[in-house]
């Protein structure tokens, strides 16, 4: 086990970092004023992210993953409510992957 | 810029709200931290600590991997700056909203800047929402989910010994998707996410550790700053 000092050296070095990575971001837009258009293009960010953390998980592993992606997106459409949509998701991957049935 | 921003009470309540269920998978996954952090040999108070004070899940799990002794503080201080590097699009994002507060609020806001509360309220934004409160709010229960279930995880977590067995491991992806389907704005959002999507899917086949998530991240947004015209006319939708 690593000594207590390292571990809390360590942990706190990881906090600084990920702090500054959290207000740097916003530091730097509030000190230029931006034009439309990259606030049109600043626009673009939280859906790249977002498909970027899920786009993996969705098209490069079972076919469960993919159908269970398709299922949460109607089923978030058709109801609005993101804890059904999330449940109907983990339960097609629950049962693709018991039955095989995809 | 449509209506005034505002930071109040009411805000904060109304993130608190949206944010529950969303608490409710982290804490799923919460769980799961807390279980490897205690098979990684870390101590309760470290596991504990590192939760609080670091808050950020992707970053911890693979600080998991490199929880050896001598610990190699160097590398894993640039691993979790890598991972978190994301952090800064995000931040650069909620400029409309905490671009004009006073700055204790706003960058004491950015300590609750992770994936999901921001996309919770990214979506809220879009949707006209202008208290920032809002923000705060989606933090705390997400914030006392995350701690409280490394700790239930780290003590009795052998009960979910293998999430993916129970299809929770896709409990993650099925929140995003859903806030995904609110953050969509129309057809100017499709090549920018096609593109996004497979400059992730090639760079997590390819490029080691978490680095997919910047890459196709950027990749999307350089598209889209390649789409936006250049003229003053930009305020519409591009169809």
């Amino acid at each position: 086990m690593p000594s207590e000092t390292d571990a809390l050296l360590a942990i706190f070095g990881m906090a600084a970092v990920t702090y500054l990575t959290r207000i740097g971001g916003l530091w730097l837009a509030r000190r230029m004023v931006p034009s439309e258009r990259l606030s049109t293009v600043l626009g673009y960010i939280p859906g790249a992210v977002i498909v970027s953390i899920v786009a993996p998980n969705v098209l490069a592993r079972s076919p469960s993953e993919a159908i269970a992606a398709g299922v949460t997106v109607l089923v978030s459409r058709l109801s609005g409510s993101l804890p059904l949509a999330m449940v109907a998701g983990v339960a097609t991957v629950w049962l693709g992957r018991h039955f095989g049935a995809f | 810029m449509a209506g005034e921003v505002r930071f109040d009470l009411a805000g904060v309540r109304a993130g608190v709200v949206a944010s529950l269920p969303i608490a409710l998978s982290v804490f799923a996954y919460g769980c799961v931290f807390g279980l490897l952090a205690r098979q990684a040999g870390m101590r309760f108070t470290d596991a504990t600590l590192m939760s609080s004070f670091v808050y950020a899940g992707s970053a911890q799990f693979v600080a998991l991997g490199l929880w050896i002794s001598p610990l190699p503080i160097g590398a894993l201080v640039l691993t979790t700056l890598v991972i978190n590097l994301r952090h800064l699009l995000m931040g650069a994002a909620m400029r409309p909203w905490f671009g004009a507060l006073p700055p204790l609020v706003a960058y004491g806001a950015m300590f609750f800047l992770v994936d999901e509360s921001w996309a919770l309220a990214m979506r809220e934004f879009v949707r006209g929402e202008r208290n920032a409160g809002l923000f705060v709010g989606t933090g705390i229960p997400i914030f006392l989910g995350w701690v409280s279930a490394t700790i239930v995880g780290f003590t009795v977590g052998t009960a979910i010994r293998d999430p993916a067995e129970f299809g929770l491991d896709f409990a993650f992806t099925a929140v995003f998707i859903a806030l995904l389907v609110g953050l969509w704005r129309g057809r100017r959002d499709i090549i920018p996410w096609v593109t996004a999507a497979l400059a992730a899917v090639a760079a997590e086949h390819y490029v080691p550790g978490k680095w997919y998530i910047l890459i196709g991240a950027i990749a999307g947004t350089l598209v889209g700053a390649l789409i936006t015209p250049r003229d003053r006319k930009v305020s519409g939708d591009a169809e």
